[in-house]
């Protein structure tokens, strides 16, 4: 089936819609909406937010290739992040990710087998004075401790 | 000196509502005057008294941003609030948004009319779920109190404020870029000029200010501007008001504080940040975000000139002298965006450095050579040291990759990138060279306090 957004979030684009003066600024709320839907943004999409906001293909493209949360191919059903930048790794980030890793069973930028958890390196998520951290799906868990991390993998691996 | 305030903050506490912030911080009193007694010229003059440097990074006096604005015959003009928070080591503007986000949306009032816009954009990177959020529900409660709107005030001066997200660049924290990234295009900066004073949102006429900037704004004219700018220890030297303090790395303490401007690094790891982990010596600090170059815990403030602006902290610890704009670039750093990164003795300098470039690797937008290829160069040939297989010879070459990527770049990342690595270098020369004959090696390299 053709790729269209749900009802509500139709509305939402309209309400965007109301808020710039060219159609063209609304490629990256789009682009969200879209993701947020299909978990990742597909040729198909592209399309689709091209001839919604009458800009070419290729500007879709463009814009979809540059930013990082952009997924350009099918990911896990859930996102973790790990920020491994230096503030963060100076409280133990690469101890977490080490951690993030064994606890999965994969390496980073991977997807575990049963589909449910991809696992990322983040840079500076801006909560530096509260690291290490990661971040789940669209939620922040600062402060991390082995056995929070080790509480929020196994919720995310039941669920 | 450390003086504890709570322009910003006293609402962290109690609420993020509008009712707290009417009752209990004077919330909009502030934009009500501007807008009902007060001309845009009147306002831009008082502005400049409040003596607010930039919160953003490069600390631009707020006021003279706003009188570059002119009236277009034909075009609007736009406020754009840069709400990117991506330097590593700034976790400060988030709390804002988080606990006291009517300040902002005051803000905005207070700037769009100072510039003639009727629009401001709050431009969140995208991870700020709740920052988002949280912006939302103060705008729909500004709306609903008519606040915001056609008539803010019954003032017929239109107010409207969106919140506008990107999605994961580092560089679209940078001006221009950001403008791009808002307008729906890949988020790579611009030439300038034109500067967006004179083409900045959609082609017309826009002043970027950081989130912390105008977030401050309604306290400078609730106190009246020159009492604003007179709470800080550096008023004399034009750096006024209140400002959001971080620190953050190996204290025991990490936190987001506001104090007066103008404390101490010492202060802030000592008094607010409880000491550094383990109570171990200080090893070095990062004064305001990775891109300013590092300061070692034994330098020395050297001005013998008495004529020289830091000649009062002359012989002084540079962690001793207080953190302001121009004093920060005296002492051959940056204040940055004020969130300190505090390292303790053990920490390998190498390795942090490593991490540093590894993140400029990642986030270089690549429009510039110097700056893509020599931020992967720089990733590259640290880690071959880091790794052991580097000479000395490498040392000189990390020196000369940086020093081609200065000056060479459309906008401030290849400065960003080359004045860290510049400072590594010079500051911990001795580590990189045992690096590079083998006497240290990754195997000890840590970046905790065990
Ligand atoms: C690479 C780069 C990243 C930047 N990131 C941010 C940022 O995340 N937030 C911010 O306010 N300013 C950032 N800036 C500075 C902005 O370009 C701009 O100077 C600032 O938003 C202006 O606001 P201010 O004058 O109130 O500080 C960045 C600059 C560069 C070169
Ligand atoms: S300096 Fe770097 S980040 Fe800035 S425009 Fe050039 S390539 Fe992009
Ligand atoms: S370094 Fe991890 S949040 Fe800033």
């Amino acid at each position: 089936m053709a790729f269209a957004l749900s009802p509500e979030r139709e509305r939402e684009l309209q309400d965007i819609l109301t808020r710039y003066p060219t159609r063209m600024a609304a490629t990256i709320p789009l682009l969200h909406l879209c993701q947020d839907q299909n978990g990742w943004v597909s040729e198909e999409i592209i399309q689709y937010v091209a001839n919604k906001l009458d800009v070419p293909p290729a500007h879709v493209q463009g814009v979809v290739t540059f930013y990082t949360l952009f997924n350009q191919k099918p990911v896990g059903k859930h996102q973790v992040w790990v920020c491994r930048t230096l503030p963060c790794a100076l409280r133990g980030a690469y101890g977490v990710i080490a951690q993030c890793e064994k606890k999965l069973g994969i390496h980073v930028g991977e997807t575990t087998k049963n589909g449910k958890v991809t696992l990322r390196t983040a840079e500076c998520l801006a909560s530096c004075g509260t690291a290490p951290m990661m971040q789940v799906n669209k939620e922040y868990h600062e402060n991390l401790t082995p056995e929070r991390i080790d509480a929020i993998l196994t919720k995310l691996q039941e669920s | 000196m450390l003086v504890r305030t709570d322009y910003l903050t006293k609402v962290y506490s109690l609420g993020h509502s509008l009712d707290v912030y009417e009752r209990q911080a004077q919330g909009y009193q502030a934009a009500r005057k501007v807008l009902l007694t007060m001309t845009r010229e009147q306002v831009v003059e008082e502005a400049k008294k409040a003596n607010i440097r930039g919160r953003g990074g490069a600390g631009f006096p707020m006021g003279i941003k706003w009188s570059f604005m002119r009236p277009h015959p034909t075009k609007p003009a736009y406020l754009v609030i840069n709400a990117d928070e991506g330097e590593p080591g700034t976790h400060k503007d988030r709390t804002l948004m988080e606990l006291n986000p009517h300040s902002i949306i005051e803000g905005c009032i207070i700037g769009c009319y100072a510039i003639g816009a009727n629009v401001a954009y709050i431009y969140v990177r995208d991870e700020l779920h709740l920052s988002k959020e949280r912006l939302w529900g103060a705008i729909k409660e500004a709306q609903a109190k008519g606040y915001l709107g056609k008539t803010p005030f019954g003032k017929n001066y239109p107010v409207e404020v969106y919140v506008h997200t990107g999605a994961g660049a580092y560089i679209c924290g940078e001006e221009t870029s950001l403008l791009n990234s808002l307008e729906g295009r890949r988020g790579e900066p611009r030439l300038k000029p034109p500067f967006p004073a004179q083409a900045g949102a959609f082609g017309c006429p826009t002043t970027v200010n950081n989130l912390e900037t105008i977030a401050t704004v309604p306290a400078a004219f609730m106190l009246g501007c020159e009492a604003y700018s007179k709470l800080s220890a550096l008023h004399h030297i034009a750096d006024g008001g209140v400002r959001l303090y971080g620190i953050n790395g190996h204290v025991k303490k990490p936190c987001v504080v506001e104090l007066a401007c103008g404390p101490t690094i010492n202060e802030l790891i000592y008094d607010i940040g409880g000491g550094i982990l383990g109570d171990k010596p200080l090893m070095a600090v990062i004064p305001g975000g990775s891109s300013t170059p590092v300061l070692r815990a034994d330098e020395v403030v050297d001005a013998p000139d008495e004529k020289s602006p830091m000649h009062a902290w002359h012989g002084k610890n540079v962690m001793d002298v207080p953190l302001g704009v121009d004093t920060m670039r005296g002492v051959g750093t940056m204040l940055g965006t004020c969130c300190v990164t505090v390292m303790a003795e053990g920490t390998d300098p190498v390795l942090a450095m490593l991490n540093l470039m590894q993140f400029y690797h990642h986030e270089s937008c690549g429009q510039c050579t110097p700056c893509r290829e020599g931020s992967a160069w720089l990733d590259r040939t640290v880690q071959k040291l880091y790794d052991g297989n580097g000479t000395t010879e490498d040392i000189a070459l990390l020196a000369d990759i940086a020093n081609n990527i200065m000056g060479n770049t459309i906008c401030a990342f290849g400065e960003g990138t080359a004045m860290p690595a510049l400072g590594f270098l010079k500051k911990f020369k001795r580590e990189f060279e045992e690096y590079a004959t083998g006497t240290r090696t990754k195997a000890q390299a840590r970046l905790t306090v065990d």
